[in-house]
């Protein structure tokens, strides 16, 4: 303490007067200074949580949307004629009849609809079947497809309707707003409304959209997750197993083995700016070494996961750092004394110790990995509309495919806004994804951690 | 390896188990210790004493090698335990360090169970053939560690909930559960309170039985206490090193004087 500077150095220290009860004025002064600063303090945590919550209700606000589709419920006869003239339940034959063939069989249902509830309208069967979506024939020749032997009977079913009719439910589409579009007009969205008042056109929970695949720019009501968050999942299985044995492989080597020099020196110097790398540098080198140069199949979960790894590895060897150097030396000492190697000192006492930080790093690391959106945009992992869930782990890292933030950006730039509310759908999804990998990453470091 | 020393060996004379010739020890640009030359004997407790930065604990750190983890630090001249360089290309520190157990001076046992910090080192080492040998030695060690009545009912506890003494005794168990020829201890009371300091000094004092006990102290009446011979450093000298009771009574040198009378330091 004695190199504080000591104020009226040289003049002798004046005795103190005053009673203890009372606050002198430097006291008082430095009270303030303390009670101002704890204000600071607070309101910028309020700030940052008023932001959080904005953000919290925004996102679910405008997302949750997309967890509802409306959905008709209406009966369709199947019939023989149409379906498998032939009558003998081949399915080779009933796959020649494409979906212009079930197009007739959804008008008549439509048609019948409308007699049944009688509603007096002038709209044209095709007119009333185009309430529907335009992949709803495609769900109904799937279903005869898997069902055969319903052929000729009249059965139930959910058609997809169209997004302009799911819109004017989710009152995103108004009568207003409507003036000009082609795809629904006024005397359909009467019928809309009688439908709903009737009960078979409502709202329900989409599971397609949590499971399905992305659909084209007509049927936003079709587009679905499941297939992108296939390719993110296929990534950060790449990323995990690439990414955690080689950096911690490597922050071991550099941490406790490595001699300090000028070469390890520089090594170092350079991992932590690799961590500061804009991620999309990440990306076009990834097109030139993995795509160009090793002509790796393009828009592949295989790629993308090799980039995001490079992207990973010194998030991971930095943390994975940070935790080894928080090991106290007494215990290496306490190993080596008892005459243990380096290996057996680092994997018997060291590693044990730093395993709870270097989990973090590493779940952290494979968050950021999975919410990265740049790099995939120039492999190719963005715009892919991949249509089939892969069914090996060989094609699923090998096919071409999307990942959930690269999703979620193509509907964001998409012009429909239905596709909009599926984005705000898709990020809710992904932070969903996001917490609960942080959640593993507390519950690991709290099990993990040193219990005495 | 040599076979390790047998628990009941009785040699009374005494022989030079470590000799030190012509020792420097360089970190970096600070030349810490100079031209050291020290006869330590088997079955003895020496004692190195001086002021802070006298270069005791670097020297006692030459004796097994721990040195080596310091990149910045050189040593040269001769360290011979048994007659065998130890600084010879062909000795693996690790080998060595199984032979010379050392004691630190803040209790450092492993964040594991009592059992498992004593048993770690015979298990590296294949002291022992199966469990129930294993158990035999840790027992062993934990007595003459003098802590087995303290601990032998609670073996699976954590050896960091012990106190600073019992910890200090437990790192002393597990120092000797390896079976080492000499014992290296850097201030190994320099952290407890005097009745966990007694407890230890009169541990030290029976392992002198078994071991060539090298003890680095700041406390003169420790050294005088424990210690049948004391070595004096200053600034990286030995100045004198000689029998406890001489150097404490009659000091040949004068900085030796001056240090045990309380004039430097």
């Amino acid at each position: 303490m004695t190199d504080m500077p000591i104020e009226n150095a040289g003049a002798a220290p004046a005795p103190r007067k005053g009673s203890l009860l009372e606050q002198d004025a430097r006291t008082r002064k430095r009270n303030r200074a303390e009670a101002r600063f704890k204000a600071y303090g607070i309101l910028a945590i309020a700030m940052g949580l008023l932001m959080l919550v904005i953000l919290l209700t925004t996102i679910v606000g405008r997302g949750t949307g997309a967890f509802q589709q409306t959905f008709l419920t209406v009966e369709v006869e199947l019939l023989e004629e149409k379906l498998d003239k032939k009558g003998n339940r081949d399915l080779a034959d009933i796959k020649k009849v494409s979906t212009f063939g079930y197009a007739p069989l959804m008008r008549a249902a439509l048609e019948a609809k409308v007699a049944e509830i009688g509603f007096e309208t002038d709209l044209k069967s095709k007119e009333m079947a185009a309430l529907l979506s335009k992949s709803a024939a495609a769900d109904l020749r799937n279903f005869v497809l898997e069902n055969p032997d319903m052929i000729g009977e009249t059965v139930e079913f959910k058609f997809l309707a169209q997004s302009r009719v799911d819109g004017y439910l989710k009152e995103r589409v108004t009568r207003a707003s409507i003036a000009n579009d082609k795809n629904i007009s006024a005397a359909q969205l009467d019928l809309v409304d009688a439908l709903v008042a009737e009960g078979s056109l409502q709202k329900q929970f989409n599971l397609a959209f949590i499971t399905g695949a992305d659909a084209s720019d007509q049927r936003p009501e079709a587009a679905g997750m499941g297939v992108s968050m296939i390719g993110s999942l296929f990534m950060m299985l790449v990323v995990l197993v690439l990414a955690l044995p080689i950096g911690v492989a490597a922050s071991i080597y550099l941490e406790e083995f490595a001699p300090k020099n000028w070469i390890t020196d520089i090594i170092e110097v350079n991992i932590a700016n690799l961590a500061a790398v804009p991620s999309i540098v990440f990306g076009i080198l990834g097109l030139a070494v993995f795509i160009n140069y090793m002509h790796l199949p393009n828009s592949a979960p295989l790629v993308g996961g090799l980039v995001l790894t490079l992207m990973t590895l010194p998030t991971i060897i930095i943390s994975t750092r940070a935790s080894l150097k928080a090991v106290p030396p007494s215990i290496r000492d306490a190993a080596l004394g008892v005459g243990a190697s380096k290996m057996q000192s680092v994997f018997h006492h060291v590693l044990p110790l730093a395993a709870p930080g270097i989990l973090t790093g590493t779940i952290i690391g494979l968050a950021q990995a999975l919410g990265e959106t740049a790099p995939l945009l120039l492999i190719g992992m963005v715009g892919f509309i991949a249509s089939n869930a892969p069914e090996t782990i060989g094609e699923g890292l090998m096919s071409p495919n999307s990942a959930m933030p690269a999703q979620i950006y193509e509907w964001a730039k998409r012009a429909d806004p239905a596709f909009y509310e599926r984005a705000w759908g898709g990020i809710i999804i992904l932070l969903v994804f996001l917490i609960t990998m942080n959640a593993i990453a507390v519950m690991l470091r709290r099990r993990f951690e040193r219990r005495w | 390896m040599k076979d390790a020393v047998s628990w009941e060996n009785d040699v009374t004379t005494n022989t030079v188990k470590i000799a030190a010739r012509d020792v420097q020890v360089h970190y970096g640009d600070t030349h810490a210790i100079k031209d050291v030359n020290v006869d330590i004997e088997d079955k003895t407790v020496t004692a190195f004493i001086g002021p802070s930065g006298c270069g005791k604990s670097t020297f006692l750190r030459c004796i097994n090698r721990m040195n080596d983890t310091i990149d910045v630090c050189r040593v040269t001249g001769d360290i011979r335990i048994d007659g065998e360089d130890i600084y010879d290309r062909k000795v693996d520190p690790v080998q060595l360090r199984a032979k010379v157990g050392m004691v630190f001076q803040k209790p450092n046992p492993f964040p594991k169970s009592i059992y498992d910090n004593v048993a770690y080192g015979p298990r590296i080492h294949g002291l022992a053939r199966n469990k129930a040998d294993l158990d035999d030695i840790v027992e062993r060690a934990l007595k003459r560690g003098a802590i087995w009545d303290e601990v032998k009912d609670r073996l699976q506890a954590p050896g960091t909930g012990l106190s600073g003494g019992q910890q200090q005794r437990l790192c002393i168990a597990r120092a000797v559960a390896t079976e080492p020829e000499v014992l290296l201890m850097d201030e190994p009371c320099s952290a407890l309170d005097p009745i966990a300091t007694a407890q230890v000094e009169e541990l030290i004092d029976e392992l002198r039985q078994n071991y060539s006990v090298v003890i680095v102290t700041h406390s003169m009446q420790q050294a005088a206490r424990v210690s049948q011979r004391t070595a004096f450093f200053h600034l990286g000298n030995l100045v004198e090193f000689g029998d406890t009771d001489k150097i404490f009574t009659a000091p040949e040198d004068p900085r030796t004087e001056s240090y045990i009378t309380g004039r430097i330091g």
